[in-house]
């Protein structure tokens, strides 16, 4: 056990290390300026422009201001273009926004993925199997951005539901129930609706690792012996047939955490998504770098994560 | 005929009955036969038909200077924000373009990025998929790694912060997208090979002294193509997913050459006043990208060998 953790961890730092060469090719390898103002504004000294070079580190060759990179964002010196601010405190602070969004999301996705899969499969070759295929490839390809403007519009502009932000504005809540209330309530929609793409996609691997768990043999004689038919599915056919799932949930989060920067930016959502579209758009190179470090590190962790979670659910899994 | 060899499968007396004409089918025409028997499959292969040809028809119009049912850049401010009506079947946006002729010309958009990103990134994804799986060893872990490294990026950010720093141009948004999407199609064909290495056709070709290459690609990959050609046909939504998505944000194909996804985008200001510009575009991608899937979801379960 300890030795898989370490070998995993290890491996996480080969593979972050990749990652951040990635990374750092993409955003300096492309053309154009970083500067926060146009490359030709008269307006600029020379003077300025060097300081800027200098102080970002891009008067050096590609090399080693990949080092400098790494080596700042380690220390905690990486400060953002925009704002001169340090990177790590302007993640940190979506941080929390961030896997508020992604967790939520993820239960959602896992627990009606898990109910229509488990439809889908009880009912293999049926019409209802059929349907529930047919309902995930409909969730698949509802076009998120599409689907979370129409909610948006209707619900703020046509009922004058509070939907956007974390909470609402201009509303004081007579307790702190209440506003905890406000604030799942502004967390629950854009989870739902990042959590569609998940929900079709855990229900189509558990859909094909039930059919093939409910043909054993051992599922016969707990029906044989008289077994309710909810036991038989949720307690022995299940707990066999979640592995899927527990990979599925490693290529799922980040699907989620890209898919989170149009729903963030739509329901004004304070995560990390929306900190990277603002990245994107002001060329911020340092916390572009820092931003994708990051999001790899906690994909990274979440597997590992859900690694050790199945196995300890599951006494055959052996981690080596 | 799904619905048969269903039920000849669950026959309780267990005789599966084959018809002797069967017997002597190729693969290819196997898949056919039960791909063509699903009712769903036909129906999304139908709309991808028709798709392909509006979208075909009026780029060919357009370009011998015909346009159906108007010019798609054409404004006409006194007839801006129109619902739909018998003049103009979807509407008119804010500057009075007909939304109809838009969305036709969106169409060969959505359709060019769809169909290129793949080619891109099963071209990709083949050759690291192929190499890593027939040399194995040290090539396929480094392979490997970086596939791996590459699913840990948030794949929409990912492609959103290159189209974004590259600038977006048709070509940048297909080629980035094919870049970011190859992983899936390389661990997939490293599966097949590393499977088909060891069958003895292959074994004998080597025996024979045959060149590496000429075993991945004459021996190995015709036997491989049913699975690669579903994972294909399975990206070709994702792609006009994404770029409707990168469109939305701004950073897809620009106006005024116009997609599903930008006509949406432009139309964010008026949407209270003209439901139509945000509701049909929609429409067309959700429709598209579902038949992709439909289609592709019946041509993975028309391939596999089971039943």
């Amino acid at each position: 056990m300890t030795s898989f953790i370490l070998r995993r961890l290890a491996l996480s730092v080969v593979l972050l290390f990749i990652i951040s060469i990635i990374s750092f090719f993409i955003v300096t390898m492309t053309p154009g300026s970083p500067y926060p103002w146009g490359e030709l504004n008269p307006k600029i000294s020379a003077e300025v422009k060097a300081n800027f070079r200098k102080k970002f580190h891009l008067d050096r060759p590609l090399h080693e201001q990949y080092a400098f990179i790494m080596h700042d964002l380690f220390t905690g010196d990486l400060r953002s273009m925009k704002d001169d601010r340090p990177v790590m405190a302007r993640i940190m602070e979506r941080l929390p926004a961030t896997l508020a969004l992604n967790l939520t999301s993820i239960l959602i996705s896992l627990s009606f993925g898990t109910l229509l899969g488990v439809y889908a499969a009880r009912n293999a070759g049926r019409w209802q199997d059929m349907a529930a295929s047919f309902g995930a490839f409909l969730f698949i390809a509802l076009p998120g951005f599409w689907i979370s403007y129409l909610t948006a519009i209707v619900l703020v502009k046509g009922f004058g539901v509070p939907i956007l932000g974390t909470h609402s504005y201009g509303i004081a809540f007579p307790n702190d129930l209440a506003a905890g209330l406000d604030t799942i309530w502004h967390l629950l929609i854009p989870a739902t609706i990042l959590a569609v793409g998940g929900i079709a996609s855990q229900s189509r691997y558990l859909r094909a690792s039930m059919i093939g768990t409910l043909r054993e043999d051992y599922i016969r004689t707990a029906r044989a012996k008289g077994m309710p038919e909810e036991t038989v599915l949720y307690k022995h056919a299940m707990r066999n047939s979640i592995r899927p799932l527990v990979t599925g949930i490693g290529m799922l989060l980040p699907a989620m955490i890209g898919g989170s920067v149009v729903i963030e930016t739509i329901f004004a959502y304070p995560g990390m998504g929306r900190l990277g579209y603002e990245a994107v758009l002001e060329r911020d190179y340092p916390t572009l770098v820092a931003l994708n470090f990051v999001v790899a590190a906690l994909v990274l962790l979440g597997n590992l994560v859900s690694d050790l979670l199945y196995a300890a659910v599951d006494p055959r899994v052996r981690l080596e | 005929m799904r619905r048969l060899i269903h039920a000849s499968a669950s026959n309780s007396h267990g005789n599966m009955i084959t018809s002797p004409t069967l017997v002597s089918e190729t693969p290819t025409r196997r898949i056919l036969r039960r791909f063509r028997a699903d009712r769903i499959a036909r129906v999304a292969v139908g709309i991808i038909i028709i798709l392909a040809l509006l979208a075909g028809g009026t780029a060919l119009l357009s370009h011998f200077d015909h346009h159906w049912p108007c010019d798609p850049n054409v404004t006409n401010l006194e007839q801006k924000l129109l619902p739909p009506s018998s003049q103009h079947w979807l509407g008119t946006d804010n500057l009075g373009r007909d939304v109809l002729s838009r969305m036709l010309h969106g169409a060969s958009i959505s359709l060019t990025v769809g169909l290129i990103a793949v080619f891109v990134s099963l071209a990709i994804g083949l050759v690291v998929g192929a190499v890593a799986g027939y040399f194995g060893g040290l090539t396929d872990q480094i392979l490997m790694r970086s596939v791996d490294a590459l699913l840990c990026f948030p794949t929409f950010f990912l492609i959103l912060t290159a189209v974004a720093l590259l600038g977006p141009s048709l070509i940048n948004i297909v080629v980035v997208i094919g870049f970011v999407s190859w992983t899936g199609t390389a661990r997939l064909v490293r599966g097949e090979f590393l499977t088909l290495r060891e069958t003895e056709y292959v074994k004998g070709a080597r025996v024979l002294g045959e060149n590496s290459w000429n075993i991945i690609i004459r021996h190995i990959l015709p036997n491989a193509t049913a699975p690669i050609f579903v994972t294909a046909v399975l990206g070709i939504p994702d792609a006009i997913l994404t770029e409707a998505g990168l469109s939305f944000l701004g950073f897809g194909v620009q106006p005024p050459q116009a997609t599903w996804g930008n006509i949406i985008a432009d139309s964010k200001t008026y949407i209270l006043d003209a439901w139509w510009l945000i509701l049909f575009p929609g429409l067309a991608i959700f429709i598209a990208s579902l038949s992709f899937y439909l289609a592709g979801d019946a041509l993975r379960e028309a391939s596999e060998s089971r039943s």
